[in-house]
């Protein structure tokens, strides 16, 4: 199980009803393909950056999702063929939040590193608590 | 050789090197802020493609990527940058090419 972003477009001629109901829909189709919902989030209705189908505003729509390769198949086949779909990305986002705990591990060190040996000098003793405040 | 004193560039760029003085780089005689990585100084961790303030930041106007050189973003997270703007142009919060 892999954790993936997916966000797609809708049409923005499209009724509030029928976003909602796609929404469900699509919840449908992660969960009958072995995936899990964890989060959806309506980013509302946004300007385009360019002219996609004819449109230049869409509504943005964005599932986090637990699931495998099939799940995200599955997914992109449907949206595929939806047609109120206008464009659609799908992120694995495993890698990004690795690389993210690296750098929040990496950042801790240093602090802890720094904090160790400062404290030794006497020059440094003023400055420092202000930044442990900080913290 | 002049004394340490004489020569302008002295005072450029102080912390990056007590070195021999009357050096080579004397050329640049006005003062230029060193730039600092924005994602490393304000300790961001994900260079998240939806958020297109931030991300439109490191954009020129027709829509290309900005060079480090520019930005001063460090080579860690411009790569990482440079894939959060792909990502943005492909679900079309940025533009590929803009104006025009």
């Amino acid at each position: 199980m892999r954790n993936y972003e997916m966000i797609f477009i809708v049409r923005p001629d499209v009724a509030d009803d029928d976003v909602q109901k796609l929404i469900t829909q699509m919840e449908g189709v992660v969960a009958g393909a072995g995936g899990k919902v964890e989060k959806v989030e309506k980013m509302g209705r946004r300007r385009l950056a360019y002219r996609v189908h004819k449109q230049r505003e869409g509504f943005y729509i964005l599932f986090h999702v637990q699931g495998t390769g099939d799940t995200v198949k599955e997914f992109e086949r449907r949206l595929k063929v939806t047609d109120t779909v206008i464009k659609h990305l799908t992120i694995c986002t495993d890698e990004i939040l690795q690389r993210a705990e690296k750098f929040k591990a990496l950042r801790a060190k240093q602090e802890a590193k720094r904090r160790r040996s400062k404290p030794a000098p006497a020059p440094a003793a003023p400055a420092l608590p202000v930044e442990n405040a900080q913290v | 050789m002049p004394g340490p004193k004489e020569g302008p560039p002295q005072g450029d760029r102080p912390p990056r090197r007590e070195g021999p003085p009357g050096g080579p780089g004397g050329r640049k005689q006005y003062f230029r802020r060193r730039k600092v990585c924005k994602f490393c100084s304000e300790k961001i961790d994900v260079i998240d493609y939806k958020d297109v303030r931030m991300v439109s930041e490191f954009v020129a106007e027709r829509g290309k990527i900005l060079p480090r050189r520019l930005t001063g973003t460090c080579s860690t997270h411009q790569r990482a940058l440079s894939e959060a703007i792909k990502r943005a142009r492909n679900i079309a919060l940025l533009p590929f090419a803009a104006g025009g």
